[in-house]
């Protein structure tokens, strides 16, 4: 997603700068990214940015989140009308000629075909799309332009969208714009939302690229990987998640193996995701829970939690650090990495590693980005990517002088409405995301003690307002229904989303939303969008 | 030629806007506080730093006294060891300070003190226990201990500076004096959104982790660095280990991302691992439908004959992985080599879409 975004304009899809530039830069414009529950530690150095460094903050949502109450200007748009407010924002900049012309000249390529279809995304056409002010979004855009270095940090607001792709890279032609890509304290920023999601990319846990970002497709690095792996390889690239699933359903994929992951709990339209892994011959999953998922397999294995094994994950803003052993495993319980080797090996593909570590020095051998990091380098401090000598010092920040695609591509986009919006049937919008208190899908944090008395339950946030339309009272039950399903939750009645909007989180089995959220994809990142669906509300 | 000042009589060099405490660290000099925190504004709270500055009228707090040109400090004399000796003899008697039963035993900044002026005897009425506000340990993660706080305020500068959650503040005044959340509400019907940074900061035992009460002391205990299994940010904590079981979980100092940060899932959700319902031995699903155990060995054996019967007749493009976006790169490289180059197809992803 971010990935794909961030990857077609600059050439490299991570974080560009790093966490604690944060603290010190002049401006920063935080967008889609509930920060303070998501990414807690960074949420406390963007406040701490404000409070104590004089740092302006821009923040862009729809739901009144706590970083609000520290922003000097909030937009509150419509959900998935970013890339309208986007193009004003780059409009007024234009307009008003405060954009980097030297760096637009010298470094990036598009400028005119933007500088087109930005015309038409006058403050005041986009309050229309928008419901933001013109007057906002004009104080917005000067203060943003007119900031020495200014960061832009982003999360699920952003990419879970039918145009979430579009999302990305309008974040990337503002940054450009205004000449932040490539400083210090500047960038395009994604929070990741798990631990290791960016290494899972790194390492080519996905279905287009070897380690490194590197084309199945390409020839080049086909043939590299074939002789590194003594393999036949296939040139194919392969389906996504959301592909998968619907191969499952359509009978073309036959056989399932998932490692850690708990679709049955995350995937949008679950009703549906059920009934095509039920049409699986077979599923194996491998998971430290008899997860949702794993419920429905044909082979369960036992995996170690991160305190039980040795390795390293790679963070948001791409540092390698070490993972430990503390803890015995429980039972049986094997390294992932093991289970996998067994499974190979009796396929005849001997795959015969003593350590975790043995493993990542053949990353380094196939990762170029990762070529300078080895188990000793990692042992008081995690390196940033790329690396690529065992005596380079890491990358604070990326595409200094130059982007890792040669010059920085604007992307003229237009606006596209969500896939689903409220209607007369179903006259909510429901955006969906996560709570302070837990993570995910829930397999953790639903079993530690503190989080769940903090956080029992699934919980709907209503606006006043309509609740009192509706005659719902703060803790009462109420049914939310969308085209796809029904789920039973307590209403909390706030102001934190806007009158016509509620939101709740996925992290409990009881009170699955994602029953409810509309499966449609973005084109390129094949991403869906859960930041939008329409439902209807009642008492239950 | 940089600034200098004269530390223990030798010429030391500062920079300007520097505290007496961070130069003389640096000159190579340790002055022992309590209620110091870096990264936040000192407060000179506590008076364990005190220095003697020539020319001053009175000793001065060398975490809240900037450097000047030229000036003379003495770390060392007999008066200001008569004095931190007195300032902490008055703050053992603040309290109920009594290390026996404290979670802190082995671990406190105020028994070191004690232990370090010889002090065997209380010089001072301790403070009576009615004049003690109750503890508060009313939520299910942090324990409020205030018989034994000495009002210092780093908890204070942890939560407003250093989080910035502004959860928790000095309350009341004179010998009312308690360190309060808005309203003086106990901790979970307040602002408090439960990071434990507080925790992490205390010096003494009046701010300590619930859930590792009696699991385990200071001494008995081995640290193991990791990085957090949550949010993608990857904060560096220590995995406080006794028994094969965390006791508990606290933030490396000093080291990125982090700087001595964690959240409440980073610090207080790792309970999960010892969950009666992990995940133990292999399982194979019976043609009733029900879950059996199995071996290794067997349950291996299956996978990989059902892989390469489905390979031999649908192709390797009918089966398709999913691997971890929460587990270590080394098994996610694993899993799409395995899928790449032993399956012989490229659907493999991962949920970064989800």
């Amino acid at each position: 997603m971010t990935v794909a975004g961030l990857a077609a304009t600059f050439g490299s899809g991570a974080m560009t700068n790093s966490i604690d530039e944060l603290e010190s830069t002049d401006l920063i414009l935080a967008t889609g990214t509930n920060t303070t529950e998501n990414h807690p530690v960074i949420g406390a150095k963007v406040k701490r940015a404000v409070r104590r460094h004089g740092t302006k903050l821009i923040v862009i949502d729809p739901r009144e989140i706590d970083l609000v109450k520290y922003a000097d200007i909030w937009l509150r748009q419509k959900p998935g009308t970013d890339v309208a407010v986007f193009n004003g924002l780059m409009n007024v900049i234009i307009a008003e000629g405060l954009y980097d012309k030297e760096y637009v000249a010298g470094r990036t390529e598009g400028f005119e075909a933007l500088k087109a279809v930005v015309a038409k995304y006058t403050p005041e056409s986009v309050e229309k799309i928008s419901g933001v002010p013109a007057e906002d979004l004009k104080k917005a855009a000067r203060m943003y332009a007119q900031a020495g270095r200014a960061s832009i940090i982003y999360a699920m607001g952003i990419t879970q969208h039918i145009t979430g792709t579009d999302n990305v890279k309008s974040t990337a032609n503002l940054s450009m714009l205004c000449g932040n890509v490539g400083i210090e304290g500047g960038g395009v920023n994604p929070l990741r939302g798990q631990n290791n999601v960016q290494g899972a990319c790194d390492m080519g846990a996905l279905p287009n690229v070897y380690p490194a970002y590197q084309p199945v497709a390409g020839e080049d690095v086909r043939k590299k990987f074939e002789a590194a792996w003594k393999a036949a390889l296939s040139p194919k690239p392969g389906l996504t998640l959301m592909e998968i699933m619907a191969a499952a359903g359509s009978g073309k994929i036959k056989a399932l193996y998932v490692m850690g992951e708990n679709p049955l709990l995350s995937d949008p339209d679950l009703q549906h995701v059920a009934k095509e892994l039920q049409k699986l011959d077979l599923m194996i999953v491998q998971d430290i829970f008899l997860t949702e998922t794993a419920q429905m397999a044909d082979v369960v294995l036992p995996a170690c939690a991160f305190a039980e094994k040795e390795g390293t994950f790679t963070n948001t803003e791409r540092r390698v650090q070490r993972v430990r052993k503390a803890l015995e495993p429980p039972g049986e319980a094997r390294a992932d990495w093991e289970i996998i080797c067994g499974i190979s090996s009796r396929m005849g593909y001997p795959m015969t590693y003593a350590s975790a570590q043995e493993i990542f020095e053949e990353i380094r051998t196939v990762t170029p980005s990762y070529a300078g990091i080895t188990y000793d380098r990692l042992e008081k401090e995690g390196l940033q990517w790329p690396c690529p000598t065992v005596s380079h010092s890491g990358t604070k920040f990326l595409h200094k002088d130059k982007f890792s695609r040669g010059l920085g591509l604007f992307t003229a986009l237009e606006y596209i409405p969500p896939n689903e919006l409220p209607d007369q049937e179903y006259p909510f919008l429901l955006s969906t995301g996560r709570v302070l208190y837990h993570y995910h899908t829930g397999t953790m944090t639903t079993r530690a003690r503190g989080p769940v008395e903090r956080c029992p339950e699934s919980l709907v946030e209503i606006h006043p307002e309509d609740a009192g339309k509706l005659g719902i009272a703060d803790g009462q039950k109420v049914r939310v229904t969308s085209r796809r399903g029904t789920v039973e939750v307590k209403a909390r009645i706030t102001e934190k989303s806007a009158p016509g909007s509620i939101f709740m989180n996925f992290h409990f089995t009881e009170a699955p939303v994602n029953f409810l959220t509309n499966p449609a994809l973005d084109p390129t990142g094949k991403i869906p969008e859960y930041k939008v669906c329409a439902v209807k509300l009642e008492a239950a | 030629m940089s600034d200098t000042f004269i530390l223990n009589g030798k010429e030391t060099p500062y920079t300007p806007g520097q505290m007496i405490l961070e130069a003389a660290k640096v000159g190579g000099i340790e002055i022992p506080t309590l209620c110091y925190l870096k990264g936040s504004t000192p407060t000179g709270a506590c008076r364990i730093c005190l220095v003697e500055v020539k020319g001053a009228r009175s000793l001065m707090a060398a975490c809240s006294t900037p450097v000047t040109p030229g000036m003379e400090v003495f770390t060392e004399t007999a008066l200001v060891h008569q004095a931190r000796k007195l300032n902490v003899e008055l703050l053992l008697s603040s309290g109920t300070h009594n290390c026996l039963t404290c979670e802190a035993n082995g671990n406190c900044r105020l028994q070191d003190l004690a232990y370090f002026y010889k002090i065997t005897d209380l010089r001072f009425e301790e403070k009576a226990a009615s004049d003690i506000y109750p503890k508060e340990d009313r939520n299910p993660l942090i324990v409020r201990d205030f018989s034994r706080c000495i009002l210092c305020g780093r908890c204070v500068q942890a939560c407003n500076e250093v989080m910035v959650n502004r959860a928790i503040s000095q309350g009341y005044r004179g010998k009312e004096s308690k360190i309060v959340t808005g309203g003086d509400l106990p901790y979970h019907e307040s602002e408090c959104v439960f990071c434990g940074q507080c925790v992490e900061v205390c010096p003494v035992g009046a701010l300590t982790e619930k859930k590792a009460k009696g699991l385990g002391r200071p001494w008995e205990i081995k640290k193991i660095r990791t990085t957090c299994p949550y949010c993608g940010v990857g904060c560096q904590q220590w995995l406080h280990v006794k028994d094969g079981k965390i006791v508990k979980v606290t933030a490396v100092e000093d080291a990125q991302p982090n700087m001595g940060r964690l959240c409440v899932k980073g610090r207080f959700a790792y309970d999960f691992i010892y969950s009666e319902e992990r995940l133990k031995t292999p399982l194979i699903r019976e043609a009733n439908g029900e879950f059996r155990e199995a071996s290794w060995d067997e349950a291996l054996d299956l996978v990989a004959e059902k892989f390469k019967e489905i390979i031999k007749k649908d192709g390797p493009d009918a089966i398709a992985g999913v691997s971890c976006a929460r587990s270590i790169n080394e098994d996610s490289y694993q899993m799409q080599k395995f899928f790449r180059a032993v399956i012989g197809t490229n659907n493999i992803d991962h949920c970064a879409r989800t």
